[in-house]
Formats: C-alpha cells, structure tokens, sequence
C-alpha cells in the first residue's frame, strides 16, 4: 500500500496550491497597507494655494477628523475622481484638505475655479518633499485622519463612489463617534 | 462581417477539438482503426480553423474595425502597422487566441512529424492535445471571446499599452507561448505513454527533440524578455523576480531537468517515473503560469486585466489537466519497472543530482512567489519577497550545480571509478582555484569574493568542456575522426550539451560582473555640464523635444568621452508620451559593447534645461543575453541530431540494441 502512497504525493501537494490559488480568487492584492496607517501624520508645513502667505500645517488638521487628499493638475485620474471629491464635500461629514503635489500655482487654481472646490484649504507642495515624508507613490492618494491626528485609513488611486460609501464614509462616522 | 467568420471559425475548432480528443483515444483503446485515423485530419482541421479565427482578427486590426471592442480597446489608427499586428496579442483576449494557434499548430507539427510512430500512440499524443485545446478554446469562447462586437462604435481605439510598443515586445511573446505551448507535447506523449502503460527507450527518445525544441524557444523567450526590460524599464535591470517572470522561468527550469531525465531514461532506462513526472510539472507549471498572470491573484507588472471569473475558469481547468495527469501518474506508475542498476558514483547519479537541484530552485520559487498568497490567505498579513529572498538561494543552490554540471560530461554511465575522474579533472579544479582567488584577493585592484566564486565556477565548468572535447578528441582519433564524427548520430547531442553548457558559464560571468562591478549615478544635469563615470566623462548637451509617429519626446544628447578625451558615444535617451494612453515612458540611449554597456536614461525635467539623469556602466552586461542564445544555440543542435531523424524514418528501435550501441559508442 505505501508502494502506491508516494506516487499520490504529487497530486497532494497539487490540490494543496489549489486551495490556495481558490482563496486567491477572492483576495485582493493591491491592498498594500501603508506603513503610516496607525500612525501619528508626518509634521509638515506648508503655503497655501490661494494665500502663498499663509500657511497650512499638520496641526491644522488635527483635533476633529481629516482628509488629506493628495492631488496635481498634470494627473489624469484626479480629474476623474474630483466628482468624487465634490460628492463627499457636500455631505458636510468631513473636512477635506488637498496637497497640491508637485504642480503650478496657476494652473491649480484654475482647476479648481473650473471644476470646483472641495478643499477646506490645499497646501502648495511645490518640491513634493511632503509629498515623499507622506510615502505618496503616486497622485492621487487620499488619507483620513482621527482626531488625535493619526492615519487611519489610506487609498491608493482614484477615490470612487463605490469606495466612498463602503469604506470611507462609514469609516468617518466611526471615528467621528469616537471622542 | 469578418469578426463573425473568426468566431464561427473559433466556434468550429472548439467541435473538432472534442472530436480529436475523444475518438482516437477511445479507438486506440478498444482497436478501432478507423477512429484511430480520425486524429491526424481532426488535428489538421483544428489548426485550419484556428488559422481563420486569428486571421479575422489581425484584419480587424489592420482596418482599425473598432466595431470589435477588443480592437477598440486595444487598437488605434495612429498605431505603426507592425504594432497593429502586434496588438492582436497585446491584451488579454488575443493573447488567448494566439496561445491556441499555437497549440493546434504543435499538434499539427505533431501529427506532420511522427509518421514513423504507431498509429495508436499518435492518436493518443494528439488526443491529449486536443483535450488542452478544448480547454483554451472554450476559455476563449465563453469568458473571453475577443470576437464581442460594441455599440456604438467609437470613432478612435484606446491604442495598444505603450510599453508594448517596441520591437523586442512584439516578438517576445509568441516566442513564450511556443516554448509553453511546446512543452503540451512532451506532456501529451507523457500522458499517452501512462495510458498506454509503455514507459519505454523509445517515448523517450520520441520525446526529446519535442522537449528540446519548446526549451529553445522558452530560452529565447525569457531571454528576449529580459532584454527588453533593460532597455525599455529605464534602470538597467534585466531581471526583477516578478511573478510572471517566475511563472516562466519555472517551467524552464522543469524542463531543463526534463531534457536531462530524458537522456538517462532513453539511453540507460532510468528515471522512467521520474522523467515522466518532469514532463507533467513542466507543462503543468505553464499552465500554472497562466492562472498567474490572469486570475489577479498576485501583483505584477504584468498582470491582464483580471477578472475573478476567468480566474475561476482556468483553476477548474487546472484542476482537470494537472489533477487528472497527475491522477493518471499515481495509478500507472507504480506499474512502471526499474531501468538498469547503477554505481553510487557515475553520470546517472550526476544527472539525478543537477535534477534535484533544479526541481528544488523551482520549489523554491514557487513558494517565494506564492508566499504572498499564502501568507494572505491564512490571515497572518501582507508580505512582500523580493530580490534578496529569490537572490539568496540562487547564490546557495547554483554553485552546487555548476560543479557537477563540470563532473557530468567526463563521468562514465553506470559506474564511475572516483579516484579516475578525480585525476582527469585536477587540471579543472586547480585552474579555477587559482581564476577564483586571483580574483577574490586584492591583487590587482580591490578583491570581490562574489566575483571570485563567479570566476572560479565559470572556469571549472568550461575547464571541464575542453576536458571533455579532448577526451572524444582521443576516441575519435584526431582531427579526421571529429570531422568524420560530426553529423553523425548522437555528436548533435553532444556539441549542443558542450554550447549549451558554455553558454552557462558565459551567462553566470555576465550576471556576476553586471551585480558586482556596475557603477551608476543619480545626477542633475545643465545643458553643458560634464560628469565622470568609470574612466569615463559624460557631457550633457541638453535636450529638445521631438515628434514620433504617435507620441511626443523629449530627446537628450549625451556625449561619452573616454580616458584620452575620445568620443566613443553620442546616446539619445527619450521621454517619450504616446498621445492616446498619456503614460510616459523612457526610451535608454545605450551604447552597446562585448565588455560592458554605457547606459544613460532621462529622468524630469527641472527647469532651466536641467535635467535629471541615470548614468550607468555596466560590465559584461550582454554576456547575460549572450549565455542564453548560446544555450538556445546548444538546444537547436541537440534536437537537430541525426539520431532523431532516423528514429522518425525507421520504426522504432528496440531499447535495448540501442543502448547496445550506445555503449559501443563509449564517452558521448
């Protein structure tokens, strides 16, 4: 009998990797965490878009729930989820702030005079060095915030109205039920 | 008009797919001649119909029939007529259609090339072709028809990704799939050989050049690959452990012990079991592959765009081919006798050794690519393996393998005195010895142990090469008789292993010297600004912006000065944006050598005219590529022996005269 056991070895093995491969199926994995997620927000400091005087910083955003959403003009995809943006501005549940990643002064606020504007207020990353403490890999990129200032959540790529109602807009509530 | 002629024919192959896998399977088993002969002509009309499909869709293609959402997903009508061709398998659908063209044209081939064989084990060979057909097929026809017509047409397709836009990309892919799809035919003689319960010198020897030639073109294809991401990615990698790149590089490893395994088992009439489970993994790890790169599973560079359901399809696929051969494996083998006895020490334990080793590698690689998976899948969180894992065990398993693959050619069949082949290779190992130290220690600029260890293999294995052209220099009595000996049976065999081997030992220099010895450098350059690089001064001389046929570049100009202020090189790296899928892409300016590359890719611009720039030099880099055309040479020359020919003119030869002759022939 075991003379017959070792040649179903590899066919064990197989099915194994196949229930692997089957639980696959239904996991994503595009879902990198961030590092940053559970931690305090990198300090920053920075002009702001409309007043270059004026400047916006991480204490800014601290003490109710945030969003920092990272964002340029030259990115494609920011254009497409700027509806999104809008949406979640008019619910009033949340303050949105923007960093304006690597771009023109010029060109973003007319951006936001044509499409409109969701920001509370958006700091002006010029350099992106921010944007580099922020592990910004790409715009857009979009972060929230509990009160005491640290990450709790990050998306990577376009917000969608999918991912507005299922995760970030549950998620606030959430944290904005927590004192 | 002409999509719906390509999914009828489509449709049409699907139905003779089921004839040929069926019939001739059930005739050779109940002895009905008349459904035996049913295969070749099923086969022929397979691949005719096939033909058809992929023709309406390159013609699509060409009239920019974006009626076709696949062309108009993937086509354009700025596209350069050869990318036009080569969309057809740029996404996911056609890619498809391409892999089952290729395969009715393996079983074709097989059908054509075989007329010697009996014609009960053709028509089981060509059965189970037909059953991995049925599956491609309806895979095609039911989750991914690239035939679907949209409404309303769009006046302008959404152009081919432009990373594929590029000549090395265009042919790297059919390269692949022949070399995946080839390795079906060693599957499907495997699997006929267990149904029919013969395991024998003769599948073996029917097998090999099969085996040879899906390796070839699966060397060729890796290599191609690797190519075009050195030039085209923009940072001088040419390998990144990415899935896709170990969903092929492991089939290749498989099938580098297969072609092995085959040698023992057709000459000495071992490993029968062994080789035949070899010729299943191989062709079930492109399969394997495949689910990889498009289920979505795994993150990579390469992914299609995934979709759960097709994932779905090809994991029940995989279930029925892999979990039916190996089903099949588990209830025949057992039956299978043992070959002939041999010695603790002679050229059967070598090649069951370097076996080991490669199947071990590749277990190695699967679990580092699937580790992903694995660790999300039991909930223990998110790892990622990178360079460093895959690299490691490279750096442990490889020398081990490269010192028996020097002890292999000069070891005997059957048994082997130690203290004989000791003494024929103690030239080999003090030459290498003496390279490695040499080149470790700091005695002629600073000492590197990698690229000692690197040096000392190389030389042993191509020391132990010209041992043994020496040794059949000796048999064959001087020049006259090697001349007499080429062409004749089994010296393909042998001068293929003495290239393919040297291109080994060619490729592990290149890769050693390029991740030893490369220097780079991250820099921001004015328009005029000098810098130096490896003995050598690199003059920016700005950049302008250029028109392409369908994008628009920035192009830099830089100029390379060596030691005494000559020009050697004048490198135009690009920037490149195509105008309907606005991703940039850069274009390296390269200055290509047998000793080392210069390398120069453009990063942003900066302002002012500056520009950021990636300077590499890179040694040795083209002995990489160089070693694997060499293998692939090696290959060509192996599945080209005589002795192949006259086993497909002659019926088959009995096992055991031929290993009677082949003991006559001695060393080889």
């Amino acid at each position: 009998m075991t003379r017959y056991l070792r040649y179903l070895v590899p066919l064990a093995i197989f099915f194994v990797l196949v229930a692997f491969l089957y639980r696959g199926l239904s996991l994503d994995p595009k879902r990198v965490p961030s590092p940053l997620v559970g931690k305090p927000m990198p300090e920053f400091s920075l002009p702001r878009l409309q007043d270059p005087a004026a400047t916006l910083s991480d204490t800014d955003l601290k003490g109710k729930v945030s969003i920092l959403n990272i964002w340029a003009t030259w990115c494609v995809s920011c254009r497409a989820e700027h509806e999104v943006l809008l949406l979640l501005a008019k619910t009033d549940k949340v303050d949105i702030y923007g960093l304006n990643y690597k771009d023109e002064r010029a060109k973003a606020k007319q951006w936001l005079l044509q499409l409109g504007d969701p920001y509370v207020a958006n700091a002006f990353d010029a350099d992106g060095r921010t944007g580099i403490n922020w592990g910004v890999y790409g715009a857009p990129e979009t972060f929230i915030m509990d009160r005491q200032g640290i990450i709790r959540h990050k998306h990577i790529g376009p917000l969608t109205v999918d991912a507005l109602n299922n995760e970030i807009l549950p998620l606030i509530a959430n944290l904005q039920a927590t004192p | 008009m002409t999509p719906e002629l390509g999914n009828f024919a489509l449709i049409l192959s699907l139905c003779l797919s089921l004839v040929l896998a069926t019939f001739p399977l059930i005739g050779s088993i109940n002895n009905t001649p008349g459904w035996v002969a049913l295969a070749k002509p099923a086969a022929w009309g397979q691949f005719f119909f096939v033909s058809i499909s992929f023709a309406a869709l390159v013609s699509a293609f060409i009239s920019n029939d974006f009626s076709v959402l696949y062309v108009a997903q993937n086509g354009n009508t700025q596209l350069p007529l050869i990318y036009k061709i080569s969309a057809v398998w740029g996404a996911h659908e056609g890619s498809l259609l391409l892999w089952a063209l290729i395969l009715s044209g393996w079983t074709v081939a097989v059908a054509l090339f075989s007329r010697a064989l009996p014609p009960e084990i053709v028509a089981r060979v060509l059965a189970v072709m037909g059953m991995v057909s049925i599956g491609f097929l309806s895979f095609l026809l039911f989750t991914s028809n690239p035939f679907d017509r949209v409404f309303p047409v769009p006046l302008e397709g959404g152009d081919l990704n432009p990373l594929l836009q590029d000549f090395g990309l265009a042919v790297h892919p059919p390269m692949l799939y022949m070399g995946y799809v080839g390795l079906s035919v060693a599957f499907s003689f495997a699997l006929a050989a267990l149904i029919g319960g013969k395991l024998d010198a003769a599948w073996a020897r029917w097998s090999r050049p099969w085996t040879l030639v899906a390796w070839v073109f699966l060397t060729l294809g890796i290599v191609l690959g690797s190519w075009w991401a050195y030039y085209e990615l923009g940072w001088g990698g040419w390998w990144f452990w990415d899935p896709v790149e170990n969903a092929s590089f492991m089939p290749w490893l498989v099938a580098t012990a297969l072609i092995h395994s085959l040698a023992v088992t057709e000459k000495r009439g071992a490993f029968k079991r062994w080789t035949v489970l070899l010729a299943l993994l191989a062709f079930s790890l492109s399969l394997l592959g495949t689910f990889l790169v498009r289920s979505g599973v795994l993150t990579s560079v390469h992914s299609f765009a995934a979709d759960p359901a097709r994932g779905l399809f090809i994991l029940v696929f995989l279930c029925i081919v892999i979990g039916g051969s190996l089903t099949v494996y588990a209830w025949r083998a057992p039956e299978v006798t043992s070959g002939g006895k041999f010695d603790l020490l002679c050229r059967e334990t070598l090649l069951l050794g370097n076996n080991l080793l490669l199947v071990v590698i590749t277990a190695f690689i699967l679990l580092g690519t699937l580790a992903p998976l694995i660790y999300d899948a039991m909930g223990w969180g998110k790892i990622s393996v990178g360079f460093p894992w895959f690299t490691t065990m490279f750096v442990i398993f490889t020398p081990f393998l490269i010192i028996i693959m020097g002890l292999g050619p000069l070891a005997r069949w059957k048994k082997q005195d130690p203290g004989d082949l000791a003494r024929q290779l103690r030239i080999a190992l003090l030459l290498s010895l003496a390279a490695g130290v040499l080149l470790a220690l700091p005695i002629f600029h600073e000492g590197n142990i990698w690229g000692g260890l690197a040096v000392m293999l190389s030389v042993w294995l191509l020391s132990s090469l010209v041992l043994s052209l020496r040794q059949r220099w000796r048999y064959r009595k001087g020049i006259t008789g090697i001349l007499k000996d080429i062409g004749s049976r089994g010296s393909g065999s042998y001068y293929g292993m003495v290239i393919a081997h040297l291109g080994v030992a060619v490729f592990i220099i290149g890769v050693t010297f390029v991740t030893q010895f490369d220097v780079e450098q991250d820099i921001r350059m004015s328009p005029g600004q000098t810098v130096e690089l490896a003995g050598h001064t690199f003059r920016f001389d700005g950049a302008r912006a250029i028109q392409g046929p369908n994008y628009r570049a920035d192009q830099g100009t830089i100029r390379v000065f060596n030691k005494d202020g000559k020009e050697v090189a004048i490198l135009s790296p690009e920037k490149r944006t195509y105008l309907v899928q606005t991703r940039p892409m850069t274009e390296a300016g390269i200055d290509p050598g047998f000793t080392r590359d210069i390398y120069v890719s453009l990063g942003e611009t900066l302002g002012n005219g500056d520009w950021s720039l990636r300077l590499y030099f890179k040694p040795l880099v083209r002995w990489i590529w160089l070693g694997g055309i060499l293998m692939g040479i090696g290959g060509l020359l192996a599945a080209s022996d005589r002795r192949y020919r006259m086993a497909m003119a002659r019926k088959t030869v009995p096992a055991r005269a031929a290993a009677k002759r082949l003991a006559a022939e001695g060393g080889s």
